[in-house]
């Protein structure tokens, strides 16, 4: 599905963060992408997503060379998301109405997904008015209901409180289990990673040449977390992530 | 403000009035009433037709400023390279009083309309300019990126995303530009004219030593900068009903 061939990128001026990096992601895999602090983390997430071109090397998407943001690719970003001039209802429909999508059709998949993330009874409210965990719903929302092939996501929930957070996790699962999806998750929480990624790539600080692939074929299940192999492979986890943080390449 | 504090403003405003037009005793300051009286009676002979010119000199420029300076603004706050040429440029002429420039209008452009609409359009815009450029380089990255994922293009990313971001700035400088703008339009109007309510002031009212008439302009002008204040804070609740909230 994903391919990332020889990769290298730098923001300008600044100082190289991937150097000929590759990583392949299969159809339907769920992948969690997890590093120190300032890796390049969220610019791999750009460089998927076609936000970001790499200056060599290519990145391709069923392969498509990815120049600008795909049709199929959902993105759904930390916070800042949603635009704080529209109501719920119209932050969902916006890559509807953006893609041409004309009433009543329209409004049918606006309201199925606002009743789906059980936000309905917000639509009329404007981002500002609520809640931490009801803004990301909406941003996830209004990503699904594009009906995207691709899901990248930049930190969804780190900014909310844990009990809220677990609740969207598990709201992920749920959905990546009717959806079939293919899924990559930047984070920098272990858990949420162990949690979520059915295959975990860990990245070194840069310049990156490659990560280190942890396989967690246990993630995507909701009692997963709270088993005695959550903790272990969380364990491994953070050893690899010290491990890469201190000595560089993975 | 509502509907009761705004009708004791006004009775205070015109309480005061009245006792100073009874401690003055004199028929340059006539009391609120007799203004009341000369004003209605003035409306459909002429006065109308000035408050009438005015408004129109005025709308003219808040439209010709918006549609000029909104459109520069949007496009320097985001290509920053246009930017670092045109701020020095604005940083140096910003604080230039525009109204000094009103004779070489004058010169140019004569002493019809388009003199006096000119002058107050070049004030509002620099105040329009300004605030647009700020707010649209404001524009978090994280919002363009997550609209451009829903395939937003440029045109879109302006339509949903720039000038919805602006739209709060540009009403609030319009706002507090509007005094300025009508204090400019009595100045312009003040010599080589024959309408408009600075015209009606000076020549119709002073010059005639007709002091009711005078005033009666005086009010005309002060209703026509309440009217715009009014329009704005309307347009404000109608299109920015998001920034409400956060007040």
């Amino acid at each position: 599905m994903i391919r990332v061939e020889n990769v290298s990128f730098a923001y300008p001026g600044k100082e190289v963060i991937f150097q000929s990096f590759s990583w392949q992601v299969e159809k339907g895999e769920s992948w969690a992408i997890i590093g120190p602090p300032g890796c390049g983390k969220t610019t791999l997430l750009y460089l998927l997503a076609g936000l970001r071109l790499p200056q060599e090397g290519v990145v391709l998407v069923n392969d498509q060379m990815v120049r600008r943001p795909r049709r199929q690719t959902g993105l759904i970003l930390q916070d800042y998301g949603l635009l704080p001039w529209a109501t719920v209802h119209q932050n969902t429909a916006l890559g509807l109405t953006i893609r041409g999508v004309r009433e009543p059709q329209r409004q049918a998949i606006v309201t199925q997904w606002l009743a789906r993330l059980d936000i309905a009874g917000v639509s009329a409210q404007y981002p500002s008015q609520l809640s931490g965990g009801q803004r990301q719903r909406a941003a996830v929302a209004r990503t699904l209901a594009l009906e995207p092939d691709l899901l990248l996501m930049d930190e969804p929930f780190s900014s909310l409180d844990a009990l809220t957070r677990e609740g969207l996790q598990n709201m992920v699962i749920e959905l990546g289990i009717e959806s079939i999806l293919t899924g990559v998750l930047v984070t920098h929480s272990i858990e949420e990673a162990v949690f979520l990624g059915k295959r975990i790539l860990v990245l070194p600080l840069p310049p990156i040449t490659q990560g280190t692939v942890i396989d967690n074929p246990m993630a995507g299940q909701l009692r997963y977390r709270g088993q005695p192999e959550f903790y272990r492979t969380c364990e491994r986890v953070r050893q690899t992530v010290e491990r890469v943080g201190h000595d560089g390449q993975g | 403000m509502g509907k009761a504090e705004g009708a004791l403003a006004t009775l205070s405003l015109f309480l005061a009035w009245q006792v100073a037009a009874l401690a003055v005793q004199a028929p340059v300051l006539p009391g609120p009433l007799a203004v009341l009286a000369a004003f209605v009676h003035a409306m459909p002979r002429g006065l109308l037709w000035h408050t009438a010119v005015s408004a129109f000199r005025v709308v003219a420029s808040i439209l010709i400023a918006v549609g000029l300076a909104a459109p520069i603004g949007l496009v320097l706050g985001q290509i920053k390279r246009l930017d670092v040429v045109a701020a020095p440029l604005i940083y140096i002429t910003y604080p230039i009083p525009k109204i000094v420039l009103l004779p070489i209008v004058l010169l140019f452009l004569g002493i019809g309309e388009s003199s006096k609409i000119f002058i107050i359009a070049l004030i509002l815009f620099f105040q329009v300019l300004v605030v647009v450029r700020d707010a649209s380089s404001g524009v978090r990255p994280e919002l363009i990126y997550s609209v451009r994922s829903l395939g937003a293009r440029r045109r879109q990313l302006l339509r949903y995303v720039y000038l919805p971001a602006c739209l709060p700035a540009i009403l609030t400088a319009l706002r507090v530009s509007t005094g300025t703008a009508v204090a400019v339009l009595f100045f312009a109007e003040s010599f080589a004219t024959n309408s408009g309510l600075g015209y009606y002031i000076l020549v119709e009212g002073w010059g005639r030593l007709a002091y009711p008439e005078m005033y009666s302009g005086v009010v005309a002008m002060s209703l026509l900068g309440f009217a715009i204040y009014l329009a704005l804070d309307w347009l404000e609740r109608r299109l920015c009903g998001w920034v409400q909230l956060g007040k």
